[in-house]
């Protein structure tokens, strides 16, 4: 229920001392001892990061569905989005709300765990136990904060790379992701080809754009400015950046949707009023709406942490990286892809796919691209679209059939014409 | 009413040297066009439908074909079948494509379909090493005959659609098409008239007799320098 919590959002949002939520307490629970499963790699093992420092220890959180056959050929990655977390198919440990793509994995989903091994990792950088701003310094005994280093999205994937060789997996039947999650599967792709077999980068693009680092710019400043950000050190000073932290989320949610699923879900309805207040009130039920996205948003993430992995996000750019030529990252490459875009996202609009398509064009990989038609904008990566599930499921089964791994039931190919 | 292509047994004879699955029935253009492919070649599909063309190359061989395909639905079609195939327009998206990327690149009767048919063969000639190319011909005598007679546009089993519905804004005959191909400057390697109940009619510089007498026509090309 959105309504009665929308008051609530209002106090949160206004008042200055905000008392730590019982899930956000919660949540810091999470930081150093998740409910996931976790590895750790000791100070012997850094990684080293694309600016060059060393980062160990350090931690990363996991959750796996279904079982590794005998023959470790029937992994599937998962990597999760700005905001995600391990818990693809199961509930969260904070909210207990149903894992974030549980529509399309889990047992006789798409990504079925019946038959596939998946897994999916907290990335660096995040608070759900994985190694991030909000873990432990071992050289100071204090969270790390700003003295966290910049990450990238490659280092996340090293960070990958570490976990997957841990549990014994040398190629991946999968790559799976979404939005930056898409861009990890790029880096994947890109740094790892012997490991990966088939990618399926989706709603992504090969690099971040102009428009999307100023969304993210806004959503940083709206942090740094809450005076309870303390110059990053709030956990340390008993202080959280909520209201801060909370802008940054409403703002970013409006780039999830599209003007079409604002107006058909909020049109300019008022929110369980009859009348203008003639205040600043939340009136509309748009605003209700994102006041609410804003305030559940703060109880489950940490602040520091939405400004190192946006940075990262930021910084991507797989075209750069590869002297100029976006197709160089792929030279070699066997893998098979399949990408997909959604008509009505505008964050990462379908012309940034065919730009990764061009470039797998231009080293004759293998590649299949679908843009699926929706309303819901970039967010409809997470929604059930059944196209998008049809064309996921489909060529899940035709890639494990030609490497053995069985055909698993044929696609329910439910295409919008059948069901007129 | 003449039999449809697929039940007259003297056109499936006719090719030789194609194992295709027991039980299937390919398309007869399909199997005229896998004649001219060499087998364990690099092909690119455009326009490739629900990718049965591909997966019969595919079978019968054993290339290592890719396609393209306007509709989202036989995208999906041709995915869930193993087939690499992106979703994109013949028109706007061969521009992209690397030069001779493809031993050939195969546009199997969608020319008529394009905005810019020159344009077209010129990418389908960057792009592969060969293009073949397909295309239902509008100088066959059934044709000429209606307009001739009713003095209005055609229509047949292989145009069905009333000029004002019909997406082929770009019909041709094969004498057409072989002017287009001096245009582009391109020669014909091997070439093909076929109607749907007399099989094949070799197209060997007869050609009149060809652009009468032929319903569809498969083409081989190739650049000339």
């Amino acid at each position: 229920m959105a309504d009665p919590a929308a008051s609530t959002t209002a106090d949160t949002i206004t008042d200055t001392a905000v008392d730590l939520t019982r899930e956000a307490a919660a949540r810091l629970v999470e930081v150093h001892r998740p409910s996931s499963e976790i590895v750790h790699f000791p100070e012997t093992a850094p990684l080293r990061l694309d600016c060059q420092q060393l980062l160990g220890p350090f931690s990363i959180a996991y959750k796996t569905y279904g079982a590794l056959n005998a023959q470790k050929s029937n992994a599937i990655l998962i990597c999760h989005a700005l905001t995600g977390d391990q818990y693809v198919a199961s509930a969260h440990p904070v909210t207990g709300k149903a894992g974030w793509w549980e529509t399309l994995v889990g047992p006789g989903k798409p990504i079925d765990t019946n038959r596939f091994f998946v897994i999916c990792s907290n990335i660096l950088g995040g608070c759900m136990g994985s190694t991030g701003p909000a873990s432990t310094n071992p050289k100071t005994g204090k969270a790390y904060a700003l003295d966290f280093p910049v990450i990238t999205i490659g280092d996340m994937v090293d960070a990958q790379v570490r976990l997957i060789d841990h549990l014994g997996i040398d190629q991946l039947f999968s790559v799976i992701g979404g939005s930056m999650g898409g861009m990890q599967v790029l880096e994947w792709a890109a740094r790892h080809k012997d490991r990966v077999a088939t990618a399926v980068p989706i709603a992504t693009a090969p690099w971040h754009s102009a428009q999307n680092i100023a969304f993210h710019e806004v959503g940083r400043q709206a942090v740094m400015a809450d005076p309870e950000w303390r110059e990053g050190s709030y956990l340390d000073k008993g202080t959280r950046p909520a209201r801060g932290l909370a802008v940054a989320r409403m703002a970013a949610h409006i780039t999830y949707l599209s003007e079409k699923a604002l107006e058909e879900k909020f049109g300019r309805n008022l929110q369980n009023r009859t009348a203008r207040s003639f205040s600043f009130d939340a009136d509309f039920k748009i605003e209700s709406y994102l006041r609410h996205q804003g305030s559940t948003f703060v109880d489950r993430f940490d602040a520091n942490s939405y400004l190192y992995i946006t940075r990262a996000m930021d910084y991507f750019d797989l075209e750069a990286e590869n002297g100029g030529r976006l197709a160089r990252a792929f030279v070699g490459t066997k893998t098979q892809f399949c990408i997909v875009s959604f008509t009505s996202d505008w964050l990462y609009p379908t012309r940034d796919s065919k730009d990764i398509v061009k470039a797998l064009n231009a080293v004759a990989a293998n590649v299949s691209f679908v843009e699926i038609e929706s309303s819901k904008g970039h967010d409809a990566f997470l929604l059930e679209e059944q196209e998008f599930f049809s064309t996921i499921q489909g060529f899940i089964n035709a890639a494990a059939q030609k490497r053995g791994l069985g055909g698993g039931p044929r696609a329910e190919l439910r295409p919008r014409e059948a069901q007129r | 009413m003449q039999k449809p292509a697929d039940t007259n047994r003297d056109n499936y004879d006719s090719i030789r040297g194609l194992a295709y699955p027991a039980g299937t029935k390919p398309r007869f253009d399909h199997l005229l066009i896998a004649e001219m492919v060499a087998p364990g070649s690099r092909v690119l599909d455009v326009g490739c439908g629900d990718g049965a063309l591909l997966q019969l190359l595919t079978e019968t061989k054993a290339v290592d074909g890719r396609g393209m395909e306007l509709s989202r639905e036989r995208v999906n079609a041709c995915v869930t079948r193993g087939l690499s195939v992106i979703q994109g327009d013949a028109d706007r998206d061969l521009a992209d494509y690397p030069d001779q990327a493809f031993d050939y690149a195969i546009l199997s009767l969608t020319i008529q379909a394009t905005r810019y048919p020159k344009t077209v063969i010129e990418n389908l000639l960057r792009i592969g090493r060969y293009a073949i190319v397909s295309f239902p011909n509008f100088g066959h005598w059934k044709i000429r005959a209606q307009l001739l007679l009713t003095g209005r546009m055609p229509m047949t089993e292989n145009l069905p659609e009333p000029w004002y519905l019909s997406p082929d804004g770009h019909l041709c005959t094969i004498k057409d098409f072989i002017h287009l191909v001096g245009i582009a400057d391109a020669e014909v390697e091997d070439a093909v008239a076929f109607n749907s109940s007399g099989g094949r009619i070799p197209i060997k510089n007869a050609w009149s007799l060809q652009n009468l007498m032929g319903e569809k026509a498969v083409f081989l090309l190739k650049r000339r320098h």
